[in-house]
């Protein structure tokens, strides 16, 4: 997993929109998000439910649906942007240059084909004149990268476990040796022991191919186990990033620090934390720093003024008002009780 | 010690597949205790918590609740069983119907066992249990489900569950579809209600980090059998039994110096393994030894508060109890007031 510095960028994702719309006005699930990505580089994004990460990974894939749109900005891959290409450039580019494992990939196996006419489905859009023992041969040769038995071809999907459907969404998402794999929760279903499994063939395979991941979670630890870089969203927006060693021993956004705080470790038993409040809905975000209301070091500017994404150590960034007058996160005060009701 | 409720050898057998092998477990009347079940999918903690609430019988043994035999109740016992003893289910988002406020999920235990004498007591109760689980009356009630988050409707599940002031709460997984930062506090208050109300809770979960947080105990279960179970700082702390050394080493932790080997654990699900009467863990089990093919290994009991049926430790002593609690620490804190 090493990633060479030198290396130009495979994915550049610039002031990216994607937008709901809404009775009550464009709910904005993707806001303004800049990033991007070196061949081999693991990203892992991380945010609550409603933070807009899955958005973030369709609007990658260019696969917004209505009622979202996406509402400007760029998603670069290998210098080409994927949301000026024409129908025709970006069916052959999914799959190819940029891939997707989504979230319960579970259910997106087709229930009434084998495993294997779904794989062959896929490369044979892509590469029509294949023969099919050449088929066979890549199949095998799949499903052996994803740790699963030749047998598991002719079987259908009921008949496999969700580590084995898991694998085989896996198997399929990285036939073409795409550059980029964007993986949309892959292992929310699973066991520890098999989500470490199939982590470990994610990563083992991305290896492989040098292919960039872009890995969408809500499990700090999780993301904490397999990315190089931790990007935190937060209402659609990118509050924090940086490499992954700093974002969990010296977080400098509040969010982050309580996002690394609220998991308990096996060590000492401690007063559970969570995080306080909810967040804010998203066709209606408070005025300055939508963490404000969270936040137990709001002040004053926090509520007029949004942040904007500034360098605040060597290769992290954070948008928070703390910087850059602290040098580092002033300690947050300690949560009681109170400060967890919820509102509804 | 009185019992609040006991398994008692229990086995449940579907066809020729068994899904939970001849446990027996007590947990005690007078001291409230929280005791974690742990396993992955299949290793049959649901169908042990679906059999200590009455919903499904043991094929072989016994499940008694204050000594009486659950399938064999009277009415009336099994009136009061139902009410003191409360699931909390996995998904938050099957349990409403979408068509009635949540109102009423908390006002039908109230009127189904008569909790209130007036609408203004039974306004009362509910929003008192509200306020336990930390949500706000006025800003809950008068909803529909879909107005809420999964970890508002599963604090709402456990709202419900406290309105009948329970003896026992048994949880399937209540937090594992909601969010990691939302999860400590949904259990934080199941701690608490466990520590004011004096109720028993046994927590079912995949997620030993917060069995470790929240439980004095834990019980692992490996396809239907009890491989390792004791107090929490000894079985995660220090597990013994080789399968939870491997659930311990696959939790994902946000600690760099505790990565995940870089070696890639086998894939067991992929091929049929050896059928095996002896320890079901055998086939993927690093130190498997030729004994464990044909035996089921006893409850050996390597140090104190803990046992683990591992032929690992066959030098040490075998459990002179069958029950499982006899390695368990007491709970620590003393039992609250009486609740009213």
């Amino acid at each position: 997993m090493s990633v060479a510095r030198d290396l130009k960028p495979i994915l550049v994702v610039e002031g990216l929109n994607v937008h709901y719309d809404t009775g009550k006005g464009p709910a904005k699930a993707v806001n303004d998000v800049s990033f991007s990505l070196r061949p081999g580089e693991r990203l892992g994004l991380i945010g609550e439910s409603g933070s807009g990460k899955t958005t973030m990974a369709t609007a990658l894939m260019r696969l917004t649906r209505a009622p979202g749109r996406i509402a400007g900005g760029s998603v670069e891959l290998d210098g080409r942007d994927i949301l000026k290409m024409s129908t025709k450039e970006l069916r052959e580019t999914r799959l190819r240059d940029i891939a997707l494992i989504p979230q319960g990939a579970m259910s997106s196996l087709n229930p009434v084909m084998r495993l294997e006419e779904q794989m062959i489905d896929a490369i044979v859009a892509h590469k029509p004149g294949m023969k099919r023992a050449e088929l066979d041969a890549r199949v095998q040769e799949l499903l052996k990268n994803v740790g699963l038995a030749p047998e598991v071809a002719r079987r259908y999907p009921h008949e496999l476990s969700g580590g084995m459907k898991q694998r085989a969404a896996m198997a399929i998402a990285t036939s073409l040796s795409p550059k980029v794999i964007v993986a949309d929760e892959p292992t929310s279903a699973l066991d520890v022991v098999v989500q470490r499994q199939v982590m470990q063939t994610l990563g083992r395979l991305q290896d492989g191919l040098g292919a960039a991941v872009v890995l969408i979670g809500h499990d700090m630890g999780l993301i904490a186990q397999f990315a190089d870089t931790v990007g935190v969203m937060y209402a659609g927006k990118l509050v924090e990033i940086g490499p992954v060693r700093q974002m969990i021993e010296s977080p400098k956004h509040p969010y982050t620090r309580l996002l690394v705080d609220s998991l308990p470790g096996i060590e000492v038993k401690r007063e559970l934390t969570g995080i306080p409040g909810l967040p804010p809905p998203l066709v209606d975000l408070p005025p300055g720093c939508s963490f404000n209301p969270r936040c137990p070091l709001a002040f004053e500017r926090c509520r007029r003024e949004t942040p904007l994404l500034q360098q605040v150590a060597p290769g992290q960034s954070a948008a928070c008002h703390l910087y850059p007058e602290h040098a580092a996160l002033p300690p947050l005060p300690p949560m009681t009780r109170a400060h967890q009701e919820l509102r509804p | 010690m009185t019992t609040l409720i006991e398994m008692r050898g229990v086995t449940k057998t579907y066809g020729a597949f068994t899904a939970l092998n001849d446990v027996t477990l007590s947990l005690s009347d007078t001291s409230p205790s929280m005791t974690a079940v742990a396993g992955e999918s299949g290793s049959g903690k649901t169908t042990l918590a679906r059999m200590m609430l009455g919903f499904i019988n043991p094929s072989h043994g016994q499940v008694l609740y204050q000594g009486k035999d659950v399938a064999r109740m009277t009415g009336a016992e099994q009136r009061q069983f139902r009410r003191e003893v409360q699931p909390v289910f996995q998904d938050p988002f099957d349990v409403f119907n979408p068509f009635y406020r949540i109102d009423h999920v908390l006002e039908t235990p109230v009127k189904r066992y008569k909790l209130a004498d007036s609408e203004s007591a039974a306004r009362a109760m509910i929003e008192d249990a509200l306020k336990r689980v930390g949500l706000r009356p006025q800003d809950t009630l008068g909803r529909f489900p879909h107005e809420l988050s999964g970890g508002q409707r599963q604090r709402i599940m456990v709202a419900r569950a406290v309105l009948l002031r329970p003896k026992l709460i048994v949880a399937d997984e209540p937090v594992s579809m909601v969010d990691a930062s939302l999860r400590a506090t949904i259990l934080d208050e199941l701690k608490t209600l466990n520590r004011e109300l004096g109720i028993s809770i046994v927590y079912i979960t995949h997620d030993l980090t917060t069995a470790f947080q929240i439980c004095d105990n834990i019980l692992i279960l490996y396809r239907g059998n009890v491989s390792e179970a004791g107090a929490v700082e000894r079985v995660i702390g220090t597990p013994k039994h080789p399968y939870s050394q491997l659930l311990v080493s696959s939790i994902p932790l946000p600690d760099l110096s505790k990565a995940w080997g870089g070696e890639e654990i086998p894939v067991s699900e992929a091929s049929a393994a050896r059928p095996n009467p002896g320890c079901k863990f055998a086939p993927r089990c690093p130190h498997v030894m030729e004994m464990c093919w044909d035996n089921l290994p006893p409850k050996y009991v390597p140090d104190s508060e803990r046992l683990a049926t591992c032929f690992l430790y066959r030098d040490a002593p075998v459990s002179a109890s069958d029950d499982v609690a006899s390695a368990f620490r007491p709970p620590n804190h003393p039992i609250a007031a009486t609740a009213p």
